[in-house]
């Protein structure tokens, strides 16, 4: 009898301690949520309704596609990214594989190094890309000295392409040496013991269960592509790539509609990119980028 | 290493890939302490290329310092409470929250710049003040701060503790700031490198929202960039180097927020928090 009063007493004192916290929590709560709508979801909003009460009305989201300047624009960015997303996501699976699954002397160092330019922000990359391919550029030198020409793409898409593999390589390879540290190697001695070649085992087996890493680490590197600005804006203004359409569109034509129109256009695809990309790959991803 | 050469092949081909991220590095901070690198080092060593960037650039360095312990300030006071609030609570307003706070990482920062431009630039002084440029920082650093407190609270059973100070008497504000707060500290430490790394190099919100009165340090490079010679600007890379490596030696050390060690629950995949900058 004692002991069953007890238990009533504890589950009636945790109930009523959750019922007397929530104010508590709300005023937690309140301050960040304040900060939130004003600086951002009103912010957002009001883009939004800009976009469609210029001049054109709501015909500036249809100028979007209408527009060719705007269309191959947009079209050029996704195309510039998806390239990119699946460069990287290549090169990483190889080296990120290798590194999580051998023990060498030097691997450690080769991991930092891999990672070290985590924290660049655009510009210095595009900088970085300027170092190896502009005018004064390291491939710019060797092809020089191999051919008799000077090998110069940074100020292009082509250095914008470069750019971004150099961005996006130090965080896909981290989420998927985190992944491929997880995987169960008694699948693999499975596949193995069965006669599966190193090839065969990669494919059907490693690849498979590396999916939700992918999934995850491309749609971040094809949200930040899509959205990069600093690097296009180190290797040359007239990159016709979405985010420089829109700072030309608002610094130098001050078309504020379309500017808006076209950022909104922009964030709602990062935005889709990243959710159905947390939806395929399950819970697992962080919605970073 | 059953076959060498598959072996050797990735080695090669992993040490391409350093080499291709980290030649330029090195290139930068040569060429940034070269008399002239058209010339090549040959042409002599010296500091004046960083002595100008002082000179020139001096003002970003203290601007970009101060905004990013402002914004690690605000992160701290507005993030750990969050944080709290979305670990006790999983309701369809807590979900509803949290995407809210989370929902910056997946805009890109001009769109967010432009629409705070335009709501927020009519007030001129809250405009041409740096404060405007710390509230995008804030935004955009917020989650990762959330994230990184929200993995420790996950990790650990607060909830046993919480109701052992509550069933002693401890109320509220008593339990959030011995009991809470205290516990997370290597949630608040790693959050904390992060949104002074992310803050510190956050350059695509602030390009819209500088003003030529306050430029921060990756403004004045891209300035630099453009409009000086290439020294100039390699010596001012190798400067924001020099702040910003600590820093990621620091994250690589504290980045991974340790978990409690009583009553460990399985962690959640979801809650892994990397430094992701999206410039």
């Amino acid at each position: 009898m004692p002991t069953v009063r007890f238990g009533a007493c504890l589950g009636h004192f945790e109930a009523s301690m959750k019922n007397r916290e929530l104010p508590f929590l709300v005023l937690l709560a309140l301050p960040v949520v304040i900060v939130a709508l004003a600086f951002f979801l009103l912010p957002l909003v009001r883009l939004a309704m800009i976009a469609g009460s210029g001049e054109d009305g709501l015909s500036a989201y249809l100028a979007v596609i209408t527009t060719p300047r705007y269309f191959e624009s947009l079209i050029a960015t996704t195309l510039l990214s998806a390239g990119v997303t699946f460069t990287t996501l290549a090169i990483s699976a190889v080296s990120g594989l290798f590194l999580e699954r051998n023990s060498f002397p030097g691997r450690d160092l080769l991991v930092s190094l891999l990672t070290f330019p985590l924290a660049f922000p655009g510009v210095v990359v595009g900088f970085m890309v300027i170092m190896l391919a502009g005018r004064q550029g390291l491939i710019g030198e060797i092809t020089k000295f191999l051919t008799g020409d000077k090998l110069v793409f940074a100020y292009s898409m082509a250095g914008l392409f470069v750019g971004y593999i150099y961005f996006s390589i130090p965080r896909v390879i981290l989420t998927i040496m985190a992944a491929a540290e997880k995987l169960d190697p008694a699948l693999e001695e499975a596949a193995r013991s069965l006669g599966a070649s190193p090839w065969r085992v990669t494919r059907d087996v490693i690849l498979p269960a590396l999916k939700p890493a992918f999934i995850a680490s491309g749609a971040i590197a094809f949200a930040t592509a899509m959205g990069a600005f600093g690097t296009a804006f180190t290797l040359a203004t007239n990159i016709d790539v979405l985010p420089m359409t829109i700072y030309t569109e608002f610094t130098l034509r001050a078309n504020i509609a379309m500017a808006a129109a076209l950022s909104i256009v922009l964030g709602v695809i990062t935005w889709l990119a990243l959710t159905v990309s947390r939806s395929m790959a399950g819970s697992t991803v962080a919605a970073a980028g | 290493m059953r076959n060498t050469r598959y072996f050797y092949g990735q080695l090669a081909f992993t040490i391409l890939v350093c080499s291709f991220l980290i030649v330029p590095v090195i290139m930068s901070v040569m060429a940034g302490i070269t008399e002239n690198f058209f010339k090549g080092i040959g042409s002599g060593v010296t500091l004046k290329w960083v002595w100008q960037v002082w000179d020139l650039y001096a003002d970003t360095i203290f601007l970009s310092m101060l905004i990013a312990i402002a914004c690690l300030a605000c992160t701290i006071a507005l993030g750990v409470p969050a944080a709290y609030v979305l670990s006790k609570r999983q309701g369809p307003v807590a979900r509803a929250i949290e995407e809210l706070l989370t929902l910056p990482l997946a805009v890109p920062g001009l769109a967010i710049a432009l629409a705070l431009i335009v709501t927020y630039g009519g007030y001129r002084d809250f405009r041409a003040s740096w404060v405007f440029i710390l509230v995008g920082h804030v935004l955009y650093t917020l989650p990762f701060m959330m994230r990184s407190v929200l993995a420790v609270l996950s990790s650990a059973d607060f909830r046993t503790l919480e109701e052992g100070a509550a069933s002693l008497g401890a109320g509220f504000w008593r339990r959030f700031f011995d009991i809470v707060i205290p516990n997370c500290r290597s949630g608040i430490l790693a959050g904390s490198l992060m949104v002074v790394t992310l803050s510190m190099g956050e350059f695509n919100i602030t390009w819209m929202l500088h003003t030529p009165e306050n430029k921060t340090l990756p403004v004045g490079l891209a300035d630099s960039y453009a409009s000086m010679r290439l020294e100039v600007g390699s010596a001012y890379t190798v400067v924001f180097l020099v702040m910003i490596v600590p820093l990621l030696i620091a994250l690589q050390k504290w980045g991974q927020p340790r978990k409690m060690r009583a009553k460990m629950r399985e962690d959640s995949p979801e809650l892994q928090t990397e430094p992701v900058s999206k410039d």
